[in-house]
C-alpha cells in the first residue's frame, strides 16, 4: 500500500503552509489545556443533543460522534481546485439524470450498459419522461473526497440521495469557535455559517410554476427514531422551516397540504430526507408509514418539488461510479477535474478474474451498500473472512465492484498518547438551484480514530474535525 | 403552525407539571407519615398519594401494599408506571426532540440536561432518604426552570399558548384530584370526620399544590377545612386555584382565537366552566356536594382536553 500523505508535514521535517500557524500554536498550548477542551466539547455536544442513532444498538440508541479538536487545514488555492472539480461533477450528475429519464443518448452511445440501468433497484421507471421542476435532479450532494498527493483529490463516492452531515460542517464550526478563539484569530479561515441562506434560496428557486411567488419550502423527515433527526431538525430551525413528518402532509386534488392549527396549508417544496422507498405508499413500498400517499401523483402533476428529486440514486450507484469520468466527459466535453478510485467491476469477467485473484489486496464493496457495511478489506481480513467473501462475491458477481486499498491523507489528531496522525476523508456539499451551483468553502472531515484503521464512518469509530479553508 | 408541533407543545408542559405535582405529592405524603401515628390517624397517606395520582388500579396489579418504598418507587422511578415521573421525563424530551424548532435553546437545555443528569438516577435509584429529598427537589427545580425559561424567552404566540394551555389543563386537573382523594376531610366542621387530625391533612394539600404559605397571606387564619377548599377552587389569586386555571385557559384560548380570526367549541366550553367557577361560592359548592361538583369539574376538564385536540392538535 502507498505511503498515505501527510496533510502537515513534508517528509524530511518541513511544515506545509497552511498548517505552520497551528503547529505554533500547539507548541504553546500545553496538552492538559487541549485535553480540557476536549471534554468542553463533548459536553456540549451532548447539551445541545447532536448525537446521531445506531441502528441495531440496543445499549444506547442515542451517541455522540466523537469529535477532533485539531481543525483540519487546507489552503485557498487547494480549495479552488476541488471547487472547480466538484462542480463540474454534480453538473455532469444532473445532465446524467435527465438523459436517464428522457433521451437515453448516453445509452445510445453505449457508454454506460443499458442493464446497469434497467436492472437496477435505484432505477425508479415512475420518473421516465417526467419533467422535474428547472430539470434540477440532485440539490444537494455530498461528494466524498480523499487526498492521495499534493494535488490529487479522488472521488470516493457521490452522494446523489439523502447526504447527511453538514449540520457537523456547521456545529463544528460553532463549537470550535467557542473553544479557541484565539486560534481563529491567528487565522483568515472561510466562515461556512451562510449555508442554511444559500440552501434556503436554492429550495426556493426550484419551486414549481405553479406556486406562489413566496413558495412555502418544508423538511420531511423520517422523525425522531431516525439516524439523522438531529441534522433534520437542525436545518429546519436554521432554515426557518417546517420540519414535517409524513402524517402531517395530505395530497389533495394534486396539491400537498401540511395540517396546522389553522387548517391545511399548501407546500411547494419539500426537503425530503426519507428514501424514494418510503415516499409514496401507493407508488412504492405500500407498508411505508413515513410517507405521504399521494405524493407522486402530486410530484407527476408539477405542484411540488422534491429535493433531491426521485430516482437519483440511479447517480451514486457504486457500478455507475466506475462510469463517472465518461460520464463528464459525454455530457461536458471536458477532462474530470476529479478522478475517480481505479475500480473493476465483478459483473465483467476480466475484472472479476483479477479481484478473485488479489482479494487479499483489494476493497470489495457492495453496489448497493453504504455506511461501511458490508465490505471486505482484504488486507485487515482473516483467511476465513476472505474465503467466505469469495463464495459470495461467486454467486453473485454484480453485486460487487473492487478498489485498491487507498492511502487516504492523514491529519495530526488527538489520541490517548498525544497528537498523532490519522486518516481523514471530506464530504464538501453542493448546492444546484435553478441558476447557480454553490459550495460553501468546507465540509465534514471524518477522521478513521483508530490507529492504522481507514475507516471513517461514524457508525464504525469515526469522528469528525472542523474544515478550515484559508482565505489567502 | 403544524398541528403536530402544537401537540408536542401541549404535551410536553403537561408532563412536566405533572412530573413536578408527582413530586410535591411525594415529599407532601413522606412529611405526614414522617409524623407519630397519632396525629394522622389510620388512614394510608400512601394509598391516597396513589389516587391522588390516579394510578391505584395499575399499582395494586404489582404490588400487594402501598408502603413508602413502593409507591415511591411507582410514582418516581417504574418503568412500567406511565405516569412515573421518570416517564413523565422520558415524555417531555421525546416531545422537546420532535419540536427542537419550536422551543427556545433555553427551553431545551433545561430538558435536555435535566434528562442527562437523571439517566444516573434511573439506573440506581435512591439508597437514602436525602438521596430521594434531592432527587424530588431537583424534579421540582427543572420544572421551575423549564416555566421560566417557556415563560421568559419564548415569542408571544401560538406556540406559546399552545404550550400554556398543556400546563393550565394539567395544573387543573392536579389539584382537582388531591380534592377528590381528600374531599371528606374538607367538609365543614359539624360534618367532618377526622377530628384534629385533620389539620396536618390540611396542611398536606397545601404543601403538594404549594400553597401552605400563601393561605396566610390571604385568610390570615388558622387552618380552616372550607378556607381551604375555598383556596384550591375558587380563590383566582393562587397560581393553582381552578378558578386561576380558568381564567389562564380562557385568556389563552381567547389569544389563539383573536390570532387565527376564529372561535371555536374550546373557547365557549373554557369559558363556560370559567363562568360557573366565578359565579359559585363556598356555600353552594357545598350544599351541592363538594365531592359531585369536583367529579363534574373533572370530567369538563378532561372534555376540554378532548375539544382542544379535535379542533387544534389534529
Amino acid at each position: 500500500m502507498a505511503v498515505a500523505f501527510d496533510e502537515m508535514n513534508i517528509p524530511g521535517g518541513d511544515l506545509r503552509p497552511a498548517y505552520q500557524e497551528l503547529a505554533r500554536w500547539l507548541k504553546e498550548t500545553p496538552p492538559e489545556a487541549l485535553e480540557y477542551r476536549r471534554q468542553e466539547a463533548e459536553l456540549l455536544f451532548r447539551r445541545i443533543g447532536i448525537t446521531f442513532a445506531v441502528y441495531g444498538d440496543s445499549e444506547s440508541t442515542e451517541r455522540l460522534i466523537p469529535f477532533d479538536v485539531i481543525p483540519r487545514i487546507m489552503s485557498g488555492k487547494e480549495w479552488a481546485l476541488l471547487e472547480k472539480g466538484l462542480k463540474q461533477r454534480v453538473k455532469a450528475l444532473n445532465m446524467f439524470l435527465r438523459d436517464i429519464y428522457h433521451g437515453r443518448e448516453i445509452l445510445r452511445a453505449e457508454i454506460v450498459p443499458d442493464d446497469l440501468i434497467f436492472q437496477n433497484p435505484v432505477f425508479r421507471p415512475e420518473m421516465n419522461g417526467q419533467q422535474v421542476p428547472h430539470d434540477v435532479y440532485v440539490h444537494i450532494a455530498g461528494i466524498d473526497i480523499i487526498r492521495v498527493d499534493a494535488n490529487d483529490f479522488i472521488v470516493l463516492e457521490d452522494n446523489a440521495r439523502t447526504p447527511s452531515g453538514v449540520s457537523y460542517m456547521l456545529e463544528n464550526r460553532e463549537i470550535m469557535m467557542r473553544l479557541f478563539p484565539d486560534l481563529f484569530a491567528r487565522h483568515k479561515v472561510a466562515p461556512v455559517e451562510r449555508y442554511p441562506d444559500e440552501l434556503l434560496s436554492a429550495l426556493r428557486s426550484v419551486a414549481p410554476h405553479s406556486a406562489s411567488s413566496e413558495p412555502t419550502v418544508a423538511l420531511l423527515t423520517p422523525g425522531v427514531y431516525n439516524s439523522a433527526y438531529y441534522e433534520h431538525s437542525f436545518l429546519a430551525d436554521k432554515l426557518g422551516i417546517e420540519l414535517v413528518e409524513g402524517r402531517d402532509l395530505v395530497v389533495k386534488n394534486n396539491e400537498v397540504f401540511m395540517r396546522t392549527t389553522e387548517g391545511v396549508k399548501r407546500v411547494d417544496v419539500i426537503y425530503r430526507r426519507v428514501d424514494d422507498d418510503f415516499l409514496d405508499p401507493l407508488t412504492f413500498r405500500p407498508d411505508s408509514a413515513l410517507g405521504v400517499p399521494g405524493l407522486m401523483s402530486a410530484y407527476a402533476a408539477g405542484n411540488i418539488t422534491l429535493a433531491n428529486a426521485v430516482g437519483t440514486g440511479i447517480a451514486d450507484d457504486k457500478a455507475i461510479y466506475s462510469y463517472m469520468p465518461e460520464i463528464v466527459k459525454f455530457y461536458l466535453g471536458e477532462e474530470p477535474v476529479l478522478k475517480n478510485v481505479q475500480t473493476w467491476r465483478c459483473r465483467e469477467p476480466k475484472d472479476l478474474a483479477y479481484v478473485l485473484d488479489n482479494l487479499g489486496d483489494l476493497v470489495v464493496k457492495e453496489v448497493h451498500g453504504s455506511g461501511g457495511y458490508g465490505m471486505l478489506i482484504g488486507p485487515a481480513a482473516t483467511k476465513a473472512t476472505i474465503e467466505a467473501f469469495r463464495e459470495k462475491l461467486k454467486r453473485e458477481p454484480e453485486g460487487f465492484i473492487a478498489q485498491p486499498t487507498l492511502a487516504l491523507s492523514t491529519c495530526p489528531t488527538c489520541t490517548a498518547t498525544g497528537l498523532a496522525p490519522r486518516h481523514v476523508d471530506l464530504r464538501p456539499f453542493v448546492l444546484t438551484g435553478s441558476k447557480h451551483t454553490t459550495i460553501v468553502p468546507g465540509g465534514l472531515t471524518r477522521v478513521a480514530l483508530k490507529e492504522g484503521s481507514l475507516v471513517v464512518n461514524s457508525s464504525q469509530g469515526g469522528g469528525t474535525k472542523d474544515t478550515w479553508i484559508l482565505d489567502e | 403552525m403544524l398541528s403536530r408541533t402544537a401537540e408536542n407543545l401541549y404535551w410536553l408542559a403537561r408532563y412536566v407539571e405533572r412530573a413536578e405535582y408527582l413530586a410535591r405529592t411525594i415529599d407532601a405524603t413522606l412529611r405526614v407519615t414522617a409524623l407519630p401515628a397519632a396525629y394522622i390517624g389510620k388512614t394510608n397517606e400512601w394509598d391516597s398519594a396513589l389516587l391522588t395520582a390516579g394510578v391505584a388500579t395499575s399499582f395494586y396489579q404489582t404490588y400487594e401494599e402501598a408502603n413508602e418504598r413502593n409507591v415511591v418507587d411507582y410514582l418516581s422511578f417504574s418503568a412500567d408506571n406511565p405516569s412515573s415521573i421518570r416517564n413523565c421525563i422520558e415524555a417531555a424530551r421525546l416531545n422537546s426532540r420532535s419540536v427542537r424548532t419550536a422551543l427556545t435553546s433555553e427551553m431545551w437545555d433545561t430538558i435536555n440536561s435535566a434528562w442527562i443528569e437523571l439517566q444516573e438516577v434511573w439506573s440506581k435509584g435512591t439508597s437514602t432518604r436525602e438521596e430521594l429529598a434531592k432527587f424530588l427537589r431537583f424534579v421540582q427545580e427543572t420544572s421551575l426552570r423549564f416555566d421560566g425559561s417557556a415563560y421568559r424567552t419564548m415569542l408571544r404566540n401560538d406556540a406559546y399558548w399552545f404550550s400554556r394551555l398543556g400546563l393550565h389543563l394539567e395544573r387543573a386537573d392536579n389539584t382537582a384530584r388531591i380534592l377528590d382523594v381528600k374531599y371528606h376531610v374538607l367538609l365543614p366542621e359539624e360534618e367532618h370526620v377526622g377530628g384534629p387530625l385533620d389539620f396536618y391533612q390540611w396542611s398536606s394539600i397545601l404543601r403538594s399544590v404549594s400553597a401552605l404559605t400563601a393561605y396566610h397571606w390571604v385568610y390570615r387564619e388558622t387552618l380552616k377545612p372550607w378556607l381551604v377548599a375555598d383556596l384550591l377552587i375558587l380563590n383566582g389569586t393562587l397560581p393553582r386555584s381552578l378558578a386561576s386555571c380558568y381564567d389562564n385557559l380562557t385568556r389563552n384560548l381567547d389569544q389563539i382565537g383573536v390570532a387565527y380570526g376564529r372561535q371555536g367549541p374550546a373557547q365557549r366550553h373554557a369559558r363556560g366552566i370559567r363562568n360557573r367557577l366565578e359565579h359559585s361560592n363556598m356555600n353552594d359548592i357545598f350544599q351541592h356536594g363538594v365531592h359531585e361538583f369536583i367529579q363534574e369539574f373533572i370530567a369538563d376538564n378532561s372534555r376540554l382536553g378532548e375539544i382542544i385536540t379535535k379542533q387544534y392538535l389534529i
